[in-house]
This record gives C-alpha cells, sequence and structure tokens, in this order.
C-alpha cells in the first residue's frame, strides 16, 4: 500500500505560499543544517584523528558559523511558534501577526550575533 | 472574519504512534528551551559575564559540555564539570536527538512513498538515534 500523492514535488515547489510558507522552508533547511551539524560534531569529537581536525576548521570559519547561527536561531525561534499555535490552537487566527513578531525577534538578535562574529574574523 | 472553533476528542482522533510523536516534538521543543535557559543562567552566574565572549556563551548554552569552554578565561573547570551539568547535557542530547532525527525522518517521508523504503528509512533512523544518543552520552561521561 503506497501513499497517493496528488500534488507531485515541482508543483510543490511552485507553491506561492508566501510569509507562512517561507517560514515553513527556513524550518525544514535550518533543522536539517543543525541535524547535519550536531551529527558529524559529534562523530568528529568522538572518532577524533584527521577528520576532526578538518571539521573543526570548518566549524572555525565565520562564514559556516553565520550560517549554522541561521539554522539554529531561526529555528528555535519559528519553533516557539509552531509551538505556542499549535497548543493554544485558538490563536492560530493571528498567524500572521505571530510571524511578523517572530522576525522582529529573530532579525534583531541575528544581526547582532552576525556583526559578534564577523568582527572576531577580523581580528577582535 | 469569525471562526468557528471545533474541538474533536481524543478518542474520536484516535491516538497513535504518529500523534505521540507530534506531540514530543512540541514538548521536545520546550523541555530543550528550559535547558538551555539554565545553561545559560547557570554560566552567567558560575562567571561568564565577565569571562567569556558571546560565542562561547552560545555554545555553552547549545551544550553544558566543559569542552565549549575550555579556552576562556574561566580559571578554573570544575564548577562547569560537575554531575549536574552533567546530567543537564544527558537531557539535552537524548531531547534534541530524537527530535531532530525524528524531524529528519518526516520530512524524507515527505517525498518517499514507496512502502519498503519508509520502512527501512525508519529502522535506519532509530538505530542512528540509539547511536548517537549513546555516543553523546558516553562522551559527556567520560570527558
Amino acid at each position: 500500500m503506497g501513499i497517493k500523492r496528488n500534488v507531485g514535488l515541482m508543483t510543490g515547489l511552485r507553491y506561492k505560499g508566501k510569509g507562512p510558507m517561507l517560514t515553513f522552508v527556513l524550518h525544514r533547511v535550518g533543522g536539517l543544517g543543525i541535524v547535519t551539524f550536531v551529527a558529524t560534531h559529534m562523530l568528529a569529537s568522538y572518532l577524533g584523528g584527521q577528520a576532526g581536525i578538518l571539521l573543526n576548521s570548518i566549524y572555525e570559519h565565520w562564514a559556516f558559523q553565520i550560517f549554522i547561527f541561521f539554522c539554529a536561531l531561526f529555528h528555535a525561534i519559528n519553533g516557539l511558534r509552531i509551538v505556542i499555535l499549535d497548543l493554544w490552537p485558538k490563536l492560530i487566527e493571528h498567524q500572521r501577526e505571530a510571524i511578523w513578531v517572530e522576525w522582529a525577534v529573530f532579525l534583531p538578535i541575528y544581526a547582532i550575533a552576525v556583526m559578534v562574529i564577523l568582527r572576531a574574523a577580523q581580528g577582535g | 472574519m469569525t471562526t468557528k472553533h471545533r474541538t474533536i476528542s481524543i478518542a474520536k482522533r484516535g491516538f497513535d504512534f504518529e500523534t505521540a510523536m507530534w506531540y514530543f516534538t512540541r514538548l521536545s521543543a520546550l523541555a530543550m528551551y528550559l535547558c538551555a535557559f539554565i545553561g545559560l543562567a547557570g554560566a552567567l552566574i558560575m562567571g561568564a559575564r565577565t569571562q567569556m565572549n558571546l560565542a562561547d556563551i552560545i555554545r555553552w548554552t547549545f551544550m553544558p559540555n566543559p569542552n565549549h569552554v575550555i579556552n576562556t578565561n574561566i580559571p578554573d573547570l570544575a564548577p562547569w564539570a560537575t554531575v549536574f551539568w552533567k546530567i543537564m547535557g544527558s537531557t539535552f542530547v537524548l531531547f534534541a536527538t530524537s527530535h531532530g532525527l525524528h524531524g529528519l525522518l518526516s520530512v524524507l517521508e515527505d517525498y518517499i512513498a514507496r512502502p519498503w523504503v519508509r520502512r527501512t528509512l525508519r529502522i535506519i533512523v532509530l538505530v542512528f538515534t540509539l547511536a548517537m544518543i549513546a555516543i553523546g552520552i558516553i562522551m559527556l561521561w567520560t570527558a
């Protein structure tokens, strides 16, 4: 018994869901980014050796830090919005406003972190 | 715009493994928020405010492992390596690994329809989850 799909992947990608769709996509991308990073980071420090040193040099790069902090912070803040709206379903009426609040929380924190990361990359 | 709220009892909806994991994903997210805030508060109490930079505080907040603060100006690592922080780190590993790998599985299952592939994936993800939890906890307690 397979699963019947009414919409294929390519049609799905063309879906224009605007703000909520954007958070859905970023939540998935962020989640996969965190899983990949945490899994390789744990395996690298568990196994050690040359692979561990190579991976550490990637983690310490400023571009990687900007990417992974985006994943972690967005996934955490968007996840909190999902938890609140899912556990108190009556609030779903305000989901668009909730997404604006979410960006208002995310952007300043992320901007400060990026500034700190870049300043550290330039040598303090 | 008025919206009518419908409430369907859990008995009518059915409560299966997927529903349980739906709740688990949301509740483990809240648990991880709690772990992170305890880690952050603990770091600030133990002297992070003057002895650590932002990046080190973030690293400690996401995983209270003394190896994450080894390159800071903290004079004594002993308070950062107590049994309390090991238990806190193990709890975090438990929630993060199961939450994250179940999330990976739900993303994959959204794009994979063949039943035998889905079954195989579930077994692989389950084995990988148990292995990563074991590795994480072993590293926290033997480091």
